[in-house]
């Protein structure tokens, strides 16, 4: 316990306000009450290219039409797909990585290097690169397996409505597999190897011992990883705009995107603030069942 | 048979490795490779090497623009951002006030936030203020989006630091401010400047609210040119790529400087929730 005065702690709780305050101002004008405000221009008809109409109230008439609109739908469906087959991908693929980083003895910092450049890298650059690779004409992925036969002469992965999500969810699964790695790492690092030897001793071979002591230890980094994961492929964008615009027609869109497009391109801002706020129920609804879910591994006990 | 565990992981993480690394190869050697030769069958080694697309960019495209618009935008943003997060970390950490937990757990909610829920009135009271198209329009945003990661990450690190210190030079007459000056943050520095490296990669990376509140090539980040060179009938690759490469650099450079101090800030941020 600490050795100060009470006057002190008085003194301090006063201070702890103030030092807090600015930031505390930032977030509260710039997000929770845009947020609100975002939720109350949904329950308005607002229209910027018609502005002689007003902003009409209409309450929830533009979740109504959405949940009248085909494109609505498939955008919502599209953006829960993306998420469920890309996030256990990228668990894997991650906790692969993190074994091995934690195993390198030689090259631990050229392989910390290799994983942590596709995280840093800007997600527009990962998007335009993979397109890039993803190609018809040259496409160092495609031209090869044109000459194998495995694809026809003329395939292109931009104009099929299936295909055209493979290099969207390659990209975001090379892009942010390293940050899922980086955080099982350290779960991996917190494991006592005291408790692997005393396993190897009573003869406990590799594998019994990676699904007897390190996935259960790990769960918690595993939970925390999983959220942050599907938090954000929820909220997916860059990538689809960027790789695809949404194409072919709306094929890959997803449910940012749709809302960006209504509010950035048609200025339909009342339509496009509820499509908004569809997208943070969606993961606010996803962060309540994680919660309940998994329980303290994700808000701890230490405050 | 330990052997035979071993050279399948050592496989495993070369071929691993190798995915990584591929496509940040591929994207380096096509920005040297000349147009014509970009459609061509593809070629592990760039033979005729051409700075041709690098000599466009910056001569033809003006791509120093949107580099200094980024540099701008998230030196502002890590300036703001780093010390008012530093104060209400220190806050959190060390003092004893009531609403600390829901204070902490409010910024993990905010980082969560989808971007896009804010697009709407942000857009309407930039607008209302005549801030669309400028630097302080996009460095509003950014400053909420990265205060609360910037928030958890050096409350994690202030909690690493012994308090003994401190109470040290307060048992000696100090005050809290000036033994928070004076003692702590010297001890700081290493957070800190995690905190600033992470804000700005944030900054230099952000792209839907760039490309929601700029309008133009004046004012468009690196992210958001790159994106819109795309001609209306062809893409340009050999330039696009080579400004993806210019986009890369300043990024490369911070990962190949402090990576061990970006990995301790992820992981501080995340697994000691």
């Amino acid at each position: 316990m600490s050795r100060l005065p009470v006057t002190v702690a008085i003194a301090d709780a006063r201070l702890g306000r103030w030092l807090v305050a600015p930031a505390l101002v930032f977030v509260l004008l710039g997000s929770l009450v845009p947020v609100a405000a975002t939720a109350w221009e949904a329950l308005h008809g607002h229209d910027l290219r018609l502005p002689w109409l007003g902003r009409p109230f209409v309450g929830l008439g533009n979740f109504v039409e959405a949940a009248q609109d085909a494109r609505f739908t498939s955008a919502l469906v599209h953006t829960i797909t993306f998420a469920v087959v890309t996030v256990p991908v990228e668990l894997a693929l991650g906790l692969a990585l993190a074994l091995i980083m934690h195993a390198a003895v030689r090259g631990r910092a050229l392989v910390r290097l290799a994983a942590l450049l596709p995280w840093a890298v800007p997600t527009v650059v990962a998007a335009l690169v993979w397109r890039f690779m993803f190609e018809a004409q040259a496409g160092v992925i495609t031209a090869p397996l044109r000459a194998l036969g495995v694809v026809g002469e003329s395939f292109d992965w931009f104009v099929r409505p299936l295909a055209a999500w493979v290099p969207i969810g390659i990209a975001d699964i090379w892009k942010t597999t390293p940050f899922v790695a980086i955080l099982l790492l350290a779960g991996l690092q917190g494991i006592d190897p005291t408790l692997h030897e005393a396993a190897r001793m009573d003869g406990a071979r590799t594998w019994r011992r990676f699904t007897t002591i390190t996935l259960p230890l790990l769960r918690p980094a595993i939970v925390v990883a999983a959220a942050f994961r599907m938090l954000d492929a929820l909220r997916l964008f860059d990538l689809a705009y960027v790789m695809t615009g949404g194409g072919p027609g709306t094929a890959t869109e997803s449910l940012s995107l749709y809302a960006f497009i209504a509010l950035m391109q048609r200025l339909r801002f009342g339509y496009g603030s509820a499509l908004s706020v569809t997208v943070f129920l969606l993961t606010f609804a996803f962060a309540l069942i994680w919660v309940r879910a998994l329980g303290r591994s994700l808000i701890g006990e230490r405050t | 048979m330990t052997s035979i565990g071993a050279r399948t992981a050592i496989i495993a993480g070369v071929v691993l490795l190798s995915a990584l690394v591929f496509p940040l190869y591929w994207m380096i050697a096509a920005s040297v490779t000349p147009e014509s030769r970009l459609f061509e069958s593809p070629s592990l080694l760039p033979r005729p090497l051409s700075f041709e697309h690098y000599r466009a960019l910056f001569a033809e495209r003006d791509f120093l623009i949107p580099v200094r618009n980024s540099l701008v935008v998230a030196s502002m943003t890590t300036v703001v951002t780093v010390p008012i997060a530093a104060l209400c970390a220190y806050a959190v950490a060390r003092l004893r006030f009531r609403g600390r937990g829901v204070l902490l757990a409010l910024m993990l909610a905010v980082s969560m936030f989808p971007q896009i829920s804010i697009v709407p009135p942000l857009y309407l009271m930039l607008r209302e203020l005549n801030l669309l198209d400028t630097f302080p329009g996009l460095v509003l945003p950014y400053v909420t989006f990265s205060a609360p990661l910037a928030v958890w990450l050096l409350t994690a690190f202030f909690r690493q630091l012994s308090p003994e210190l401190e109470e040290a030079a307060m048992l000696d007459g100090a005050s809290r401010v000036r033994a928070l000056w004076d003692v702590v943050l010297p001890l700081a520095a290493p957070g800190v400047a995690t905190a600033a490296i992470l804000t700005f990669l944030y900054c230099w990376n952000e792209f839907l609210f760039a490309l929601s509140f700029t309008l133009g090539p004046d004012r468009y980040t690196v992210p958001v040119a790159v994106t819109l060179f795309r001609g209306r009938y062809q893409v340009p690759w050999g330039q696009v790529l080579a400004a993806t490469v210019v986009a890369t650099v300043p990024v490369a450079l911070l990962v190949l400087t402090c990576q061990r101090r970006i990995i301790a800030g992820l992981t501080a941020g995340a697994s000691k929730g």
